[in-house]
């Protein structure tokens, strides 16, 4: 391969890698502020997709224009999921856990059980849309304009996170409560909301990656497992709980995952990110960015 | 091990020492007399046991019909998983999704080793589950550093990495698998083309002997430092508890078991491929009935596979696969065990005589 080639792989691998960024930064940012894995965090991306197209289909709303919708509706997903589920999983001491990866898991299935039942089994996309089947030309390397629409709309979601997290009461609130949940119940602050709240951010964040992923990739009730794999390694790779450790940790794992997918056939192209994750375990358990 | 009788029937990082001084872990098999409540409670675990299984040996008496032995079948195989999922994730608290690995393992093993090399199915299931054991040790090597989520995310990438090199593999069939020649009914290879009976009472023997394995452990040396490892990493470290070598002995004897259960559905299905025995739904299946009957107990694994695999089953083929309806019920019910009842189900039967943990 010619350098040509691989700053076409670069590139791609780039623009993917930050949309790995956006769909794990939920999960990382719930883990951190509870220390819970969210097993659903895979069906709600897949809920999220299956919001843009039916947005599309009955409202005739490009997924560019519905992507507030979309993240406004998966904020309310993520609320409803922890005030019904996993607020009584956390009353457990014994076994917690298991009790939290269950309880999860079994609010996934059930998730993936109803999209299978009410959308059918079968593979959609969005045809017809307004990036569909347009290029962008930059330096000769060719990017499909749906991808580098996701990947702005990623690093948008990341500022406005991080502005969010820095300069609001929320923010605060949500960045005390992580670092010391006693703590903050003694200054008035109901850690209870916050985790609401919390839960909904996170839901909302793969809500958007939901919205941007559906522009260019198909959509079916199992779309959410193969993208939850990889968000499980990005998390694992940036530190469970470091929100921009999700970013940079994504970035990587899109570049690996292009560069794998160069070099091997593509039945192998996720083996990449596996070998780096496994790197990762034994150099630095904690993640890149992470606290053990 | 005079004193084994005297001890508390919960693990206790004290247990634990106590039990660090005893000679042979297998001196714990013969309680000494007196016989104390706990021995008495053993013994009756025992005769519970035999019960339990003779009841089972006269089903295929009263179950005749071919779909329901096919059911009975694979209740019996997943209790007896459940029950090997159960010594690392119940017992020493290692809460392990990748088992699916270790079942592929062995079904790979089995089926490569009989349709290439004629080898009779009894020893391949052996040396299945010894591979699956060495394997197992590779696993813990890497990920027992790990705690809690970390561990369990740690599991499933390595059963995934498994599943990616199976669909890749050309020695193995790759993606095509490997499918067992037509032969005539034999106890060697296990095949049976038109009766079932021989699979059930296998199956059954199977369940028997995890379960036994179990038994043995829950008053052996093994059995007090995996509790403790699960109780209190800390405190059994502190009080002698080789905590790294416990989690690495539970996780082989689990791989083990796991892997020849893995050996006999090949048998029965006389059929591998990457999917359908090293995929990550093989993890759950061998960990929900355990989390429904109750972790880190005797009869909670095989209580929960005999609720759980017949209702999957039943409605599977009575709601239809495949539209979904299925799953929710399935996911519902999960969520709904882990939420109401996180000990799980055996609690209610285990009120008299102090359970049977």
């Amino acid at each position: 391969m010619n350098a040509a080639a691989w700053l076409q792989v670069l590139a791609s691998g780039l623009l993917m890698g930050l949309v790995y960024g956006l769909v794990a930064v939920g999960l990382s940012l719930i883990f951190g502020l509870m220390d819970v894995v969210n097993f659903a965090h895979g069906e709600f991306l897949m809920l999220a997709m299956y919001a843009a197209f039916g947005l599309f289909a009955f409202a005739h709303l490009d997924p560019v224009i519905a992507l507030p919708l979309v993240a406004a509706a998966m904020f309310g997903v993520g609320a409803l999921a922890y005030a019904g589920v996993v607020r009584h999983a956390l009353r457990f001491k014994t076994n917690a856990g298991m009790v939290q990866i269950f309880a999860t898991f079994g609010l996934a299935t059930l998730i993936q059980g109803a999209a299978q039942y009410l959308f059918s089994p079968d593979y959609r996309s969005i045809k017809g849309g307004w990036l569909e089947g347009r290029t962008l030309e930059l330096g000769g390397v060719f990017l499909p304009s749906a991808q580098v629409y996701a990947a702005v709309v990623s690093v948008l979601a990341f500022g406005g996170l991080y502005l969010l997290m820095t300069r609001t009461d929320f923010g605060r609130a949500l960045e005390a409560t992580r670092e010391d949940k006693g703590a903050v119940a003694l200054v008035g602050i109901d850690s209870n909301r916050v985790f609401t709240l919390g839960w909904g951010l996170g839901a909302a964040l793969v809500g958007v990656a939901g919205a941007v992923l559906a522009t260019f990739y198909y959509i079916h009730p199992q779309v959410g497992a193969s993208f939850a794999l990889i968000a499980y390694v990005t998390v694992a790779l940036g530190g469970f709980g470091s929100v921009f450790g999700a970013l940079a940790a994504g970035v990587i794992v899109g570049l690996v995952e292009a560069g794998t997918a160069a070099l091997l056939p593509p039945a192998l192209k996720a083996l990449g990110i596996y070998v780096l994750y496994l790197a990762v375990l034994f150099l630095r358990p904690q993640g890149l960015f992470g606290k053990l | 091990m005079d004193q084994s009788g005297s001890i508390p029937v919960t693990a206790t990082a004290a247990a634990a020492t106590a039990t660090t001084t005893a000679a042979t872990p297998d001196a714990s098999t013969t309680p000494a007399a007196p016989p104390s409540a706990y021995a008495q409670q053993r013994r009756r675990q025992l005769v519970q046991g035999a019960i339990v299984l003779l009841l089972a040996a006269l089903l295929p008496l009263v179950v005749t019909n071919a779909y329901l032995r096919n059911v009975l079948v694979l209740t019996l195989l997943y209790a007896a998983l459940a029950q090997s999922w159960n010594i690392l994730g119940g017992y020493c608290g290692q809460v392990s999704l990748g088992h699916a690995l270790y079942f592929g393992v062995g079904a790979y093993a089995a089926s490569k080793l009989f349709v290439d090399h004629g080898v009779v199915l009894w020893f391949g299931m052996l040396a299945g589950g010894a591979l699956a054991a060495l394997l197992a040790l590779v696993v813990g090597y890497a990920c027992f550093r790990l705690k809690g989520h970390y561990f369990s995310i740690a599991t499933i990438l390595f059963a995934e990495i498994g599943l990616t090199l199976m669909h890749n593999w050309e020695y193995v069939g790759a993606a095509t698998g490997i499918q067992w020649p037509f032969g005539p009914d034999s106890w060697w290879t296990l095949q049976f083309a038109r009766d079932k009976t021989p699979y059930i009472y296998v199956a059954l023997g199977l369940v028997a002997v995890v379960w036994l394995v179990t038994w043995w452990i829950e008053d052996s040396r093994w059995g007090y430092w995996w509790r403790a490892v699960k109780d209190n990493p800390e405190a059994a470290q502190s009080l002698g508890v080789t905590v790294f070598r416990s989690k690495m002995a539970a996780a082989a004897l689990s791989a083990f078991f796991t892997a020849v259960g893995g050996a006999f559905y090949a048998a029965f299905v006389s059929y591998v491929d990457p999917d359908s025995v090293m995929h990550f739904r093989f993890s759950l299946l061998m960990a929900l009935p355990v989390v429904l009957g109750g972790i880190g107990t005797l009869w909670g694994p095989v209580l929960g596979a005999a609720l759980l695999i017949p209702l999957t089953e039943f409605s599977r083929s009575y709601l239809g696969g495949g539209n979904g309806l299925d799953l929710m019920i399935y996911g519902a019910l999960v969520m709904g065990v882990a939420l109401i009842k996180p000990d799980g189900l055996v609690r209610v039967f285990a009120k008299r005589g102090g359970g049977s943990r």
